[in-house]
Order: C-alpha cells, then sequence, then structure tokens
C-alpha cells in the first residue's frame, strides 16, 4: 500500500514563542478514512492547514501523491474548513459554478444529485440555510471532487445527530476507493464507526497511529473510551 | 437506519456476527445475492472497509461465496444454517441461564420458569 501524504522531519511555530511541531514524522495510506483526534489546541487544524498548503513550515517536506505541497498538490487536495468562507449572499448553485471552475476534478451531477436528495434548492443564497444545511452544502461541495485526499476539518461540529448521520453517510458514499479522508475531530463517539485509522495527537506530537479495530481488540475498549484515558493520564503527568 | 454497535469489540467482527443472525433468521436467504460492499456500509454506518474484512471473514468461513463478475451470494448449505442457528441459540440460553441462576434460581427452577411462561403465553 502506497502513502497518500508523506510528512519528514516538519518544524512548525508561530512565532518564536509557540512551536506547534518539532521533527513531526507522518505516513498517511491511500484508501483509508482516517481520524485526527485530539483535545483542541493539539495541532489537528494546523496540521491540516499544511496539509491543504494555507500555512508553510519552516523545516521538512510534506509531499501529497508525490507532489510537495503546492500548486500541483492542491489539485489533489479537497479541504473543508473549520469555519465557513461561502459568501453568504451567493447563491448554492453559484457555489457550484465557482467550484467547477477552480477544480477539474469537480462532478457538477453529483453536487446536484446530492442537493436534490436534501430538497435544497440550488437557487438559494447561502444566507437563508440553517446551520446544519450550511454544514451540508460546504461538504457536497468538497465531496463532489474526485480528490486523492480529502482534509476534513471538525465536518460534525454543532450539528444536529440527523444532519451528523448523514454527513457520515455522504463521506462514506462519495470517496474513492483509492482517496484518502483525513478527518479532524474530537467528538470520537459519533464517528468512530467509519474510522479505518486513528491517530492521537497531543501537543503537537503523535503518540498513537493504529487501525481502528485492532485497538478496539488489544483494548477491549472502545476508541473514545481509549482516548479519554490516554488523554487523562497525561494530563495528570 | 445504522445498525447498532457496542464499540468496545472490532466493528468487522459485529458485522460477521449481524450477518449471520440475518441468514439464521431467514432474512438472508442462500444463494440470495446480498449488496455491494458501499450499499452495505452505508446502510451499517461503517467504513467499506470494514465492511469488506468482515465479508471476507464470512467468505473464508463459506457462509458466503463470490462470483468473480456478479457479486456475492449466501452460501447454500442447510447444514451452515443449522450451525449458525445452534451457536446463536448457545449464547441466548447461556445469557439467560446466567442471568436466572443470578436471581437465585436452581437449574430445576429455570426449567419451570420457562415451561410456565410458554404455558402461559399459549393460554393467553
Amino acid at each position: 500500500m502506497s502513502n497518500v501524504v508523506e510528512i519528514a522531519n516538519l518544524d512548525k511555530s508561530y512565532g518564536k514563542s509557540k512551536v506547534v511541531f518539532e521533527d513531526l514524522n507522518l505516513n498517511l495510506p491511500e484508501g483509508r478514512i482516517i481520524g485526527l483526534l485530539g483535545p483542541n489546541g493539539s495541532g489537528k487544524t494546523t496540521l491540516i492547514k499544511l496539509l491543504a498548503g494555507l500555512l508553510k513550515q519552516e523545516e521538512g517536506t510534506i509531499s501529497i501523491a508525490g507532489n510537495p505541497v503546492g500548486v500541483k498538490s492542491k489539485a489533489d487536495v479537497a479541504y473543508l474548513p473549520e469555519r465557513t468562507y461561502f459568501n453568504e449572499y451567493m447563491r448554492i448553485k453559484q457555489f457550484i459554478n465557482m467550484f467547477k471552475d477552480f477544480y477539474q476534478d469537480f462532478d457538477e451531477n453529483r453536487a446536484y444529485e446530492m442537493l436534490r436528495l436534501l430538497k435544497l434548492d440550488p437557487n438559494m443564497t447561502f444566507k437563508k440555510l440553517s446551520k446544519g444545511n450550511k454544514e451540508k452544502v460546504q461538504l457536497i461541495m468538497v465531496m463532489s471532487r474526485r480528490a486523492k485526499l480529502y482534509l476534513l476539518d471538525e465536518p460534525i461540529a454543532g450539528v444536529d445527530p440527523a444532519a451528523r448521520d448523514y454527513i457520515l453517510q455522504t463521506i462514506i458514499k462519495n470517496y474513492d476507493e483509492k482517496a484518502t479522508i483525513l478527518l479532524s475531530t474530537h467528538l470520537i463517539y459519533d464517528i468512530e464507526n467509519i474510522l479505518d485509522d486513528v491517530i492521537f495527537i497531543k501537543e503537537g506530537k503523535i503518540i498513537l497511529q493504529k487501525d481502528a479495530d485492532e485497538l478496539r481488540e488489544e483494548k477491549g475498549q472502545s476508541v473514545d473510551e481509549v482516548f479519554r484515558e490516554v488523554f487523562r493520564c497525561l494530563e495528570n503527568v | 437506519m445504522a445498525w447498532k454497535f457496542n464499540n468496545d469489540t472490532p466493528i468487522y467482527l459485529q458485522i460477521v456476527e449481524e450477518i449471520k443472525l440475518q441468514i439464521a433468521k431467514g432474512q438472508l436467504k442462500a444463494g440470495e445475492q446480498i449488496p455491494s460492499v458501499r450499499d452495505l456500509a452505508v446502510t451499517a454506518g461503517v467504513n467499506p472497509n470494514t465492511m469488506q474484512k468482515a465479508l471476507a471473514e464470512l467468505e473464508r468461513e463459506g457462509v458466503l461465496y463470490s462470483q468473480r463478475t456478479s457479486g456475492r451470494f449466501v452460501a447454500d448449505s442447510s447444514e451452515s444454517v443449522t450451525t449458525m442457528r445452534d451457536e446463536m441459540s448457545g449464547k441466548y440460553v447461556g445469557g439467560f441461564v446466567s442471568s436466572m441462576r443470578g436471581l437465585g434460581y436452581t437449574d430445576e427452577g429455570i426449567v419451570a420458569a420457562v415451561e410456565r411462561y410458554i404455558k402461559e403465553e399459549q393460554n393467553e
């Protein structure tokens, strides 16, 4: 199995005093749904932004599908940010046209089909959508691409259980078998059934990277329980 | 919607159990084609790789078989259905008996309680 992401000897800090990563090494295999799990401030969003090419490291290398992060890698990466960047006054249809212009791998029909299933009118402006539907529309845009790497930063935060189920189903239905999804969350309980692998991150260090079912077998606990235990222990040190 | 899982044990083993249960109950019949990995994954609310692993395990055990071009089918062996039903019933009875013992019933008392229950049900 080859890796879709290879990170080697990565250093990243904000300013001089705030070190996020020091000599980080991490490989992500293709064809997996990977949960990036860690408490607030552990570096999840920073890692995702580095992979998306929105931040630049000081040292080390990141390659995505064999290319360093840059113009080429961005064509292979579909990124769902934690916060919305969509213009509130644009119509859903206009987002679709925008994505079609930006990304060669955007599948317009897939986007319209998903909107139809949700009974969302493409002529609606983003502003008029409920919070849950805003999340769904953004996810539809991202998952309508045929990317090699999907970066989903907190895709289920702050939506109701029905919307969460819809989002998880959309993820399962729409990703290509060879594509990898890196999904960050601290709501592990809700999402652990769909994960192949889990990565625990604490203060910029990868403290565990493992197949989710192997972890359950080994510990006799859910990923959620293991997570709570691991992070409780560390806090007591 | 999504199947219920107990997250303490590997999900793929629970899927294996669930599909065996569906066969034992006759919800899935011998020779019947099962849905694609992706569709089953969506129904169960799990990752396609996990579903794939569970189906591979079921194939290895001879519960399912695959035909290269047309998909996966439930194996046509009444023997394995009987074995599966026996396995399941063993589990249910085991759990029941140990709960009854926990309540302080003797083995004779447990048998009597079952007989009484069935009789009462028939009279209703």
